[in-house]
């Protein structure tokens, strides 16, 4: 029986179509993977369903009848809870108090169902503590318990083992076996695939906001899913050649690092070395610790003194360095947020172009020379193509991708020995894309070592040399371009593959 | 319904007309205010407003009183904009006189012309010394320079008081709470005879230079800019947030210092519990006024100056009450910001929301 069933769903935001025509039905007892790519449109759907958006066309049927939900608690009026991926609870409450704040009775009483429910459930949480006292894994538990509170048929969960350990994933899954026994339905977003084979009865695949296919997961292997996901017929590429790679630029060799934010990814084991004249990608769904493993290797984030030589770059140790003197050592780096971090959004892109290429002669005598600035600042627009009405406009007026244009050209224009790029081409249209790839295949000629993170595979296939996979904070060897496939690449970032090396 | 929409660039049009505007609607509510209150507003628009710029006797006073303000907010508005936010200038300025008047105090026989130039520069060193304790535990365990700075006043006034009727109390001053009166060569010579206005004015005006260079021109300007903008596009830059704090805590320090050591060597010529009048608070309001801007900030520290003469003249020949000043100065404040909204958005009128 279909408990839930969307027809045509859509949704956009501005020039963004986030989901296309989405056609679901989630039958009543069953564990439902959505299954996607980061951007794929599985957020968007999510905040649909649970009442956080209001569709723009389509229709949503609820035990067979139609249902328009303007907000979330009309949502869970209906009977559809939501965990979502970062816990909305306050740390100096204890569990009980959280959840009196939104389900109606006394402590004592609360304090016995929360136990009844825990054992009902395998949801064993004390409801007496505090909630900072709790590992990751019971702050979960209590989130889900909460929504159970009001009795749900429908539990959305938002990638729930992504802020797990493995040993507690197991424990969630026997829970929402037990619940799907009962009759509640999930809707288990995911893009482990692994972890839907193993507790999902369909998996819903969208792509680029569109349904690409329903299918028992238990009837593929997670190669095939893997395509499904990723999708598309990948160009057959040419790998560069090239000169025969020089000196090491950047070495890391075996680094471990846990950031001090409890929601960050830690970095286990990262070994990594670019040398002149490669380019080295690393692919990876984001969130699986690109952002930290960036800003280490940019100096945003700087190591203890004794820790220098944990990142090597020109052949000096620079750990303990900030990016100031990482930059004097030839670094240029584009970072994944263009506003607020890699421009000001505030200031004019001559003064943005001042911020990194200062030691261009920008600068004389602790003076801005503004005619030099805005000499710099116009070749960058030109070369760059940016769309802009010129140096004075404010970078936050710029659209996304001109921004990341005029970012990727301010840093190449630095002339770096070593290019570190994040998302380079995130946002940017086709044809400026290739552009900046191009740009960087010619840097990489001229004898410059460059590191790319992203998201695009066949961006990496195009463009790399060589390839790491980055999941759960630990980076794949390296994998020559030459020699494989994205199906490779595919299996390692889902955690596939565990032996083989290239 | 009118709605706020953000400029797509900020307007400098607005940034020049906000204040303006905020200082006429300022007039029209307080002459309302005092028309209610019985007075006549023209009376007081004449005391308050206008005799401060044309009295000469009046003028000269607002010069004076001006001075201490443009010092101290110049100093203030560097440390502001890069999103330091000292409330210490009270106390820096206290500091300040505290250390000038050493040389007095302990060498009342002492001649010469180098007196007066050694006790501003140790105003500078003692204001700046008061700021390091705050920048030093911000920097260190990011203890709040607000709250820091805030108490570091009340510690001030308390060292202050203590000297005054203790070690540096004067032996022949009746048990009045201050020191001796300071030797002709450790006052400021006079910028214009016949006023009180010293050569301190021009070191207001020189300080107004040099921030006007330091934040418009210099690239470590630009950096702590940047800083209070986006710290994480400072940090991406590699612009060193510590030593943001520490320069505007120490230029700030400095500025207030100075000052405090003008105004014991100037108008005061001893060591006094009320030497301040509060300046180091209303430099606060001076510096908001001026947009942070440093030509904004000569304006504005003229026109609160002119604002405390005129209330004071206002008070003897309108009746006005003291508070009526500062609410004058509050309603500015308040309409000022109001008003400077508009310089990055603009107001918007819509139907129904679609």
């Amino acid at each position: 029986m279909t408990l839930l069933s969307l027809r045509g769903l859509s949704k956009t935001y501005g020039t963004v179509r986030a989901n296309r025509h989405i056609d679901l039905d989630v039958a009543q007892g069953s564990i439902h993977a959505i299954l996607g790519e980061n951007g794929a449109g599985k957020s968007t759907l999510m905040k649909l369903i649970y009442g956080v958006e209001t569709p723009d066309e389509g229709t949503l049927h609820w035990h067979g009848k139609p249902l328009s939900l303007t907000s979330p608690n009309e949502a869970r009026a209906q009977g559809i809870g939501m965990v979502f991926q970062h816990f909305s609870l306050f740390e100096t409450m204890r569990v009980v108090d959280n959840i009196s704040l939104v389900v109606p009775g006394t402590s004592r009483a609360l304090a016995a169902r929360i136990r009844a429910l825990g054992e009902d459930y395998g949801l064993e949480v004390d409801p007496l503590a505090y909630v900072h006292a709790l590992s990751v894994g019971e702050r979960q538990r209590v989130e889900i318990i909460r929504c159970l509170m009001t009795d749900p048929k429908l539990l959305i969960l938002d990638e729930p083992t992504s802020v797990l350990p493995p040993q507690s994933v197991e424990r969630l899954f026997i829970t929402l076996r037990r619940l799907r026994d009962r009759g509640v339905s999930i809707l288990f977003i995911s893009h482990k695939l692994e972890e839907i084979r193993a507790l999902c009865d369909r998996a819903t695949i969208l792509r680029d906001g569109t349904v690409t296919g329903t299918v028992d997961p238990r009837d593929h292997d997670a190669r095939a899913l893997a395509q499904m996901v990723i999708g598309r017929e990948m160009p057959h590429v040419t790998p560069p050649e090239g000169k025969a790679p020089g000196k090491v630029l950047l070495e890391l060799a075996g680094l471990d690092h846990r950031p001090d934010d409890p929601f960050a990814q830690a970095l286990h084991g990262i070994s990594l070395t670019v040398r002149e004249g490669e380019i080295v990608g690393i692919a990876g769904v984001s969130g699986n610790g690109q952002g930290e493993l960036a800003r280490l290797i940019s100096g945003e984030t700087r190591r203890h003194p004794q820790a220098g030589a944990e990142v090597l770059m020109m052949g000096k140790p620079v750990g303990h360095l900030g990016p100031a003197a990482r930059r004097r050592l030839g670094l240029a780096f584009v970072p994944e947020e263009r506003l607020g971090r890699g421009a000001v959004p505030e200031m004019s892109l001559s003064d943005n172009s001042l911020l990194t290429a200062h030691g261009l002669g920008l600068v004389r005598r602790g003076l801005i020379d503004r005619a030099a600035e805005r000499r710099l600042t116009n070749d960058i627009i030109a070369t760059c193509d940016v769309r802009t009405p010129g140096p004075q406009a404010e970078a936050g007026a710029l659209s996304g991708g001109n921004l990341q244009k005029f970012i990727v050209g301010r840093e190449i224009a630095l002339a770096p020995k070593l290019l570190f790029a994040s998302q380079p081409t995130w946002g940017v249209d086709i044809g400026a894309a290739t552009a900046i790839r191009r740009r960087l295949a010619d840097l990489k000629a001229g004898g410059t070592g460059i590191l790319v993170i992203s998201e695009e595979i066949e961006e990496l296939f195009e463009i790399c040399d060589r390839l790491h996979v980055i999941r759960e904070g630990c980076l794949s060897p390296s994998l020559k371009v030459s020699e494989i496939g994205p199906e490779d690449v595919g299996r390692w970032m889902i955690g596939a593959e565990g032996g083989k090396a290239a | 319904m009118i709605t706020l929409v953000r400029r797509s660039a900020a307007s400098r049009r607005m940034a020049v007309a906000a204040p303006v505007a905020a200082l006429l609607v300022t007039i029209l509510l307080n002459l309302a205010l005092y028309t209610v209150m019985g007075k006549d507003p023209r009376a007081v628009f004449y005391a308050m407003l206008l005799e401060p710029f044309i009295s000469w006797p009046s003028f000269s006073e607002v010069l004076l009183k001006m001075t201490p303000l443009l010092l101290i907010a110049q100093g203030l508005a560097i440390g502001f904009r890069a999103k330091v936010i000292n409330i210490g200038a009270e106390g820096q300025f206290l500091l300040g006189a505290i250390f000038a008047s050493a040389i007095p105090v302990w060498y009342p026989q002492a001649t010469g012309p180098w007196i007066w130039p050694s006790m501003l520069v140790l105003g500078t060193l003692g204001g700046a010394l008061w700021a390091v304790i705050p920048a030093f535990w911000r920097v260190r365990l990011n203890a709040s320079e607000i709250l820091v700075t805030l108490m570091m006043n009340l510690i001030a006034v308390q060292l202050l008081a203590w000297l005054l009727v203790g070690p540096w109390k004067d032996p022949m001053g009746f048990n009045f709470p201050q020191t001796v009166m300071f030797q002709w060569d450790a006052m400021l010579p006079t910028l214009i005879p016949g006023t009180r206005v010293s050569v301190a004015l021009l070191l207001a005006f020189a300080a107004s230079g040099a921030a006007y260079l330091w934040m418009q021109r210099s690239f470590g300007g630009y950096q702590m800019v940047v800083g209070g903008l986006a710290p994480q596009a400072a940090c991406y830059a590699g612009f060193s947030q510590g030593r943001a704090v520490w320069l505007s805590l120490l230029i700030g320090g400095a500025a207030a210092g100075v000052a405090g050591a003008a105004e014991v060597a100037g108008p005061m010529g001893q060591l006094q519990r009320s030497i301040s009048s509060g300046y180091g608070y209303s430099a606060i309001i001076v510096a908001y006024l001026g947009g942070l801007h440093p030509v904004g900030i000569v304006l504005s520290s003229l026109l609160i100056a002119a604002l405390a003469i005129g209330g004071d003249n206002a008070m003897v020949s309108a009746g006005l009450p003291v508070s009526a000043v500062e609410v004058f100065q509050g309603t500015l404040l308040v309409a000022y910001l109001a008003a400077v909204v508009l310089v990055r958005y603009r107001l918007v009128r819509s139907g129904v929301p679609a």
